[in-house]
């Protein structure tokens, strides 16, 4: 069994160490050009990977979810910020499992 | 350190002075921001406690991450009993953007900014923050930040704690209904730079597509969630690194 203080200790620690390492001991920009592309993609991915499927499995009805999904991409791409975008899942989701 | 060189840092120190109408400026840009977290951090809660935490651990576990993705990833390998180091990788991986962030960041202090700044900035390099510190012209006033984590923070940790809290207590439905939050700022953020690069939207349609995969390719699928993740987005990163190298300066500008 696993102490929970840990987890956090150790998730603090790597989360400060990612944000503090690069302000303290880079002062000039990186140079290679493979690092810098798979610095610059690994957002995007992660986050793709960590929404889909999982958003359609995280609610009641996978119907509801997959309609957040769509909601969600639709508003985004109409240039809605990150808390519009959030309420609007949200919505769908409560409003279709009214009825599913 | 340029610390020693005083003469021609002179009329630069304004930069970096504290000024109570920046930290001002820094709070209220951070107000929506702060909304922003809230909302999602208590969808984070949700899944805190899924993982097992009380809300005084959820509290601290938001408080000292200040990671969306990071934090979800990590308490979804903390609810399935994972090791330390499995945690601490996939900490890394899902948090590796605010790396980049980081050295974006580190170009725009002024000469001579006291050290101390850059290992308080680094408390709280997120996607937002990181966004409007840097969409600031000329170098970085660090107390315009602080403003913005002075608001910020405490939403996005009190919202993780009362996410775990009232989970127990809100209707089925509604839990359903905040679930999505987070996945709806994910989304946020990955669909306008979609929108401007067909790289990023291809990436993101195979990354869909992959992870969606993975959950009916045996061996994968036994695998958790988490390690799937780190997989995944080492394996699709790398490809893309290689096949559409980055031009020089889009690494940076293009990474709000």
């Amino acid at each position: 069994m696993h102490n929970n203080y840990i987890y956090i200790a150790v998730m603090a620690l790597v989360s400060y160490a990612i944000r503090v390492l690069p302000l303290t001991l880079i002062r000039k920009p990186i140079k290679n050009r493979f690092i810098r592309s798979f610095l610059y993609y690994v957002p995007y991915v992660t986050l793709s990977v960590m929404t889909f499927p999982a958003i359609i499995n995280a609610t009641q009805s996978p119907i509801s979810g997959a309609a957040a999904l769509i909601a969600g991409i639709l508003a985004a791409y109409l240039g809605a910020g990150l808390l519009p975008v959030a309420v609007i899942c949200c919505g769908v989701v409560f409003v279709l499992e009214l009825f599913c | 350190m340029n610390n020693t060189k005083s003469t021609t840092q002179k009329n630069k120190r304004t930069v970096y002075a504290f000024s109570k109408d920046i930290y001002m400026r820094g709070m209220r840009d951070g107000f929506p921001i702060a909304l922003g977290y809230f909302a999602v951090s208590f969808s984070l809660g949700i899944a805190a406690r899924k993982a097992g935490l009380t809300p005084l651990q959820g509290f601290f576990a938001s408080l000292f991450n200040n990671a969306s993705a990071g934090e979800y990833a990590a308490f979804a390998l903390i609810a399935t009993g994972a090791s330390y180091l499995e945690v601490a990788i996939i900490t890394l991986i899902a948090n590796a953007r605010y790396l980049l962030m980081s050295c974006a960041l580190a170009q725009r202090f002024a000469p001579g900014t006291p050290f101390y700044h850059r290992l308080l900035i680094g408390y709280d390099v997120t996607d937002e923050l990181f966004g409007i510190t840097i969409g600031r012209p000329g170098y970085i006033n660090p107390f315009y930040t602080y403003g913005a984590i002075t608001i910020a923070a405490p939403a996005w940790a009190v919202g993780t704690a009362l996410g775990i809290i009232a989970g127990n207590l809100l209707p089925l439905r509604v839990v359903s209904a905040l679930s999505v939050a987070l996945y709806g700022m994910f989304l946020a953020i990955i669909i306008p730079p979609a929108k401007r690069s067909r790289i990023i939207a291809g990436l993101v349609a195979v990354s869909f597509a992959l992870s969606l995969a993975c959950g009916y390719i045996p061996l994968v699928s036994s695998m958790s969630e988490g390690t799937r993740t780190i997989i995944l987005t080492v394996l699709i990163s790398c490809a893309a690194a290689i096949i559409f190298p980055v031009k020089n300066e889009e690494g940076e500008n293009n990474a709000q």
